[in-house]
């Protein structure tokens, strides 16, 4: 059997001693950087690249992955322990995490949060060795007009992220969107909102907004009321999950393991979806909705899993077209060349040790991140004991750094500032960061195909529903609306999204 | 701190290959060569193979920093108002000559901000169409273009990207306007030819190469004078009867205003023996390019270069009266 050889041949290259040391380098690496707020993967990797050199091309890739892959298990401790989350998927994580942790059970959300992503890595790693080419294909079917639809989808669920007023979240998404205006217009090169300055030509930095809304105004919040924070440390119970967590957690990973690993096959930015529409799905089918967002563990399992799942399956388009499914994968094939292999759709035939040795070190990595994580746990929840006037500054000296990494660029670190002092008067006026940065991220990205969508149809909008699956999507956007809206359904929301 | 750890394990990585480190004179600590684009892509792989092997002759490391945005004229504009003193250098392509007046409001003063060290290498481009477009050689996509001008699609990879320029340009020869789709990047307009979203892109061979020879894409021409060793049956443009299409995206290196002659000319003595590495000849063969000549690898090369290109794109981006601000 051809992928019994392969996959063989992938342990045998990805199990070599020095293969498993770069496994081992990388993952340890990359939960180091997640841990670390605000630096993030792509830093860490373009800073590693000059490294790369100087080592075999496949102990390089696989090193590079396991930094990936392993900056996602870490990037979810700073979210749970101190709300700051490095990047879109995490900003998930946050809302329910951090709330967790605040109820003395910060060790419960981290082993959670690293049992889903194990169990969402290794489903996600047999995807992308069975099924990857004809994956690929299916993603190729996705063009402007589907992705127009799915961020539509996207948008729609997005009120189920609110806890509190409907009203203030939809509210938040817009500002979202309007943040995301911000930039040169891709279509015709004008600048928008830029107020002059050469830096925002691009756009707002996603990680400066993310770290400002969230941990800076959160730092700010808890410097006026040291109380807070003395309750969560006091209250600390047990480190692992209960036998009840166990039976919540369970559907939601499973759940947040399929959605994330559809999404992630998306080049055109599916995987972005993925945390926030698992936590979509489980809020909306979950029997007590109303805890969600004050510490759910199913709002933890399934976005952690999904996004672990998405992270894991981005690696398809690189794998068999050779193309980059997001900046990390830009990185790696920047690395592949700098080491003589042009990755193309042709890497599996022509390099099939590297291709299936990747594949094979995914596993393998995710093993090592799960024993690594789990006895780290301990450690990571007795940060939280350290005084807060020693904490903070650090917290602020560590983002400031990661920010700075991202571009090199001073601006960002202003940004950062600006933004920490509206995510606090946000905070005052009881609106959340969350749906805020999924209007952000999605806005773009749906400006973008619609505006694409429409010049390829020249103007004629039943593009979006000539094509199935786009009207496949369009159909489900509509139905979660008419479920929002329906009147017996309406009941039970309003229960729910009362003002607290 | 990591930060710091990597860089010092850099260092030490790139310290134990290069051997000796007793240069005299300049450069006497490491030298960071700003890349205005983002890590991974085309142009930061040119420089830092570059890079890697200028090191191990000048025997101080040369750090490759990405400043991009702006089209690459944020990082430009950062080694305009950097130091003088040879330690700041800027690696930029073709987009050094076409943001001129691709941009009306520039930070610096593209002809006289910067001094010259050399021409590193000119990237050829090819014209490409999604695997199951009709036409099957170059004529008969003019022809049939022309034909189907409404219908057609011409990706690019946004506003003052090379292929943006290149897809200009085709217009431009063949005198017929198409329905342009802008990317943000590479990747995704890639993606797009290889789903059969969208039509045609002219696109630098860095990026195609490995999808023409793989059968998911169909190439119609290259750009250079010579047929690639890379793609050898691809015609040329001239050879196919658009000889106007000739166009590279040539790299070059760059310091401020003001650097010394004798280390712009070091570097350029540097540049010139790196550009003979096997190791880069081969890799660049790979992405089918060649590294310059050493009559290009000049300070004197690189500035007529920049002239005339600046000369040459202007009236083609002012007939299409796009600009990127």
């Amino acid at each position: 059997m051809d992928l019994l050889n392969n996959l063989v041949l992938g342990f045998a290259t990805a199990a070599s001693p020095y293969n498993l040391l770069f496994c081992f380098i990388g993952v340890i690496l990359g939960t180091l950087i997640g841990v670390l707020p605000g630096i993030g993967a792509t830093a860490t990797i373009a800073m590693l690249l000059p490294i790369t050199f100087q080592l075999e091309p496949v102990s390089s890739l696989i090193m590079l992955a396991g930094i990936y892959y392993g900056a996602q298990y870490g990037g979810s401790t700073t979210a749970i322990l101190i709300n700051m989350p490095g990047e879109s998927s995490s900003a998930v994580t946050a809302i329910d995490g951090y709330q967790m942790a605040r109820k003395g059970r910060a060790g419960a959300a981290l082993s959670i949060a690293a049992i889903g992503s194990f169990f969402a890595g290794t489903v996600s790693t047999i995807l992308v060795a069975v099924f990857a080419p004809p994956l690929t294909a299916v993603a190729l079917r996705f063009g402007s007009p589907e992705y127009f639809s799915l961020m539509i989808v996207g948008l729609v669920s997005s009120v189920a992220l609110a806890h509190g007023s409907v009203v203030k979240a939809l509210g938040m998404v817009v500002l979202g969107l309007l943040l995301g205006l911000v930039g040169t217009d891709i279509y015709t090169g004008t600048p928008r909102f830029n107020l002059g300055i050469l830096e925002l030509s691009d756009g707002l930095n996603f990680v400066a907004l993310a770290v400002g809304v969230f941990g800076i105004a959160e730092i700010l919040r808890n410097l006026e009321n040291e109380h807070d924070r003395d309750v969560m440390i006091k209250k600390v119970t047990n480190l692992w999950p209960t036998r009840q967590d166990w039976k919540e957690m369970t559907a939601p990973i499973l759940r947040g393991t399929v959605i994330g690993s559809a999404l992630g096959i998306l080049p055109g930015g599916g995987a972005i979806l993925a945390s926030f529409a698992s936590y979509t799905v489980e809020k909306r089918i979950s029997n007590t909705p109303g805890e969600f967002g004050k510490g759910a563990v199913a709002g933890v399992a399934g976005p952690e899993s999904a996004n672990n799942a998405g992270a894991q399956t981005s690696f398809i388009p690189m794998l068999t077209l050779g193309i980059p499914a997001n900046p990390v994968m830009a990185l790696m094939i920047g690395a592949m060349i700098i080491q003589g292999i042009v990755p193309g759709p042709n890497v599996a035939t022509e390099q099939p040790a590297l291709f299936w040795g990747i594949i094979a070190s995914m596993w393998i990595g995710n093993l090592m991140l799960i024993l690594l994580n789990l006895p780290l746990i301990g450690l990571w929840v007795k940060l939280l004991t350290i005084p807060y006037y020693m904490l903070f500054p650090a917290i602020i000296a560590f983002c400031s750094i990661g920010v700075y990494s991202v571009n090199s660029n001073v601006f960002d670190l202003y940004a950062v500032a600006f933004f920490g002092l509206i995510g606090y008067g946000l905070a005052k006026l009881r609106c959340e960061p969350a749906p805020l940065l999924l209007g952000f991220v999605l806005g773009p990205l749906l400006e973008e195909h619609l505006r694409r969508a429409m010049i390829m149809s020249r103007g004629d909008p039943m593009t979006f529903l000539n094509r199935p699956i786009s009207l496949g999507l369009l159909l489900l956007a509509a139905a979660v609306l008419v479920v929002v809206l329906l009147p017996s359904i309406r009941k039970k929301r309003d229960e729910v999204f009362v003002e607290d | 701190m990591l930060k710091l750890f990597t860089s010092l394990a850099a260092t030490a990585a790139i310290a134990l290959i290069s051997g000796s480190a007793f240069a005299q004179g300049y450069p006497e600590r490491s030298i960071t060569m700003v890349v205005p684009f983002a890590a991974g892509g085309p142009t930061d792989t040119v420089t830092r193979l570059v890079a890697e092997s200028m090191s191990k002759d000048l025997g101080q490391q040369i750090i490759v920093e990405n400043v991009g945005g702006a089209g690459g004229t944020l990082g430009a504009s950062q080694v305009a108002k950097a130091d003088p003193d040879g330690y700041t250098l800027l690696l930029h392509h073709i987009g050094m000559a076409t943001s001129a007046t691709l941009y009306r409001k520039l930070p610096y003063d593209t002809l006289n901000a910067f001094e010259y060290v050399g021409l590193v290498t000119d990237v050829p481009m090819t014209i490409v169409a999604k695997k199951d477009f009709e036409p099957t050689d170059l004529k008969g996509l003019v022809e049939y273009v022309k034909a189907n001008a409404d219908k057609i699609t011409l990706a690019n990879a946004g506003i003052g990207a090379a292929s943006h320029l290149c897809g200009m340009l085709f217009m431009s020869e063949i005198k017929t306007p198409l329905t342009t789709v802008p990317y943000k990047g590479t990747g995704p307009a890639m993606t797009d030819l290889l789903g059969g979203q969208v039509d045609l892109m002219c696109d630098q061979t860095t990026n195609t190469t490995k999808q023409i020879k793989g059968g998911t894409i169909k190439a119609y021409g290259v750009t250079s004078a010579k047929r690639l060793d890379a793609l050898p049956d691809v015609p040329t443009v001239a050879e196919a009867g658009l000889p106007g299409m000739q166009v590279g995206i040539w790299h070059g290196i760059y310091a401020p205003k003001g650097t010394p002659a004798e280390v712009t000319q070091k570097l350029s003595g540097s540049l010139q023996k790196a550009l003979k590495d096997p190791d880069i000849i081969a890799r660049f063969a790979e992405l089918g390019t060649v590294p310059s000549t050493d009559a290009e690898a000049t300070p004197a090369g690189l500035k007529s270069k920049l002239e005339s290109e600046v000369t040459r794109w202007k009236p083609v981006i002012e007939a299409a009266g796009q600009y990127a601000d």
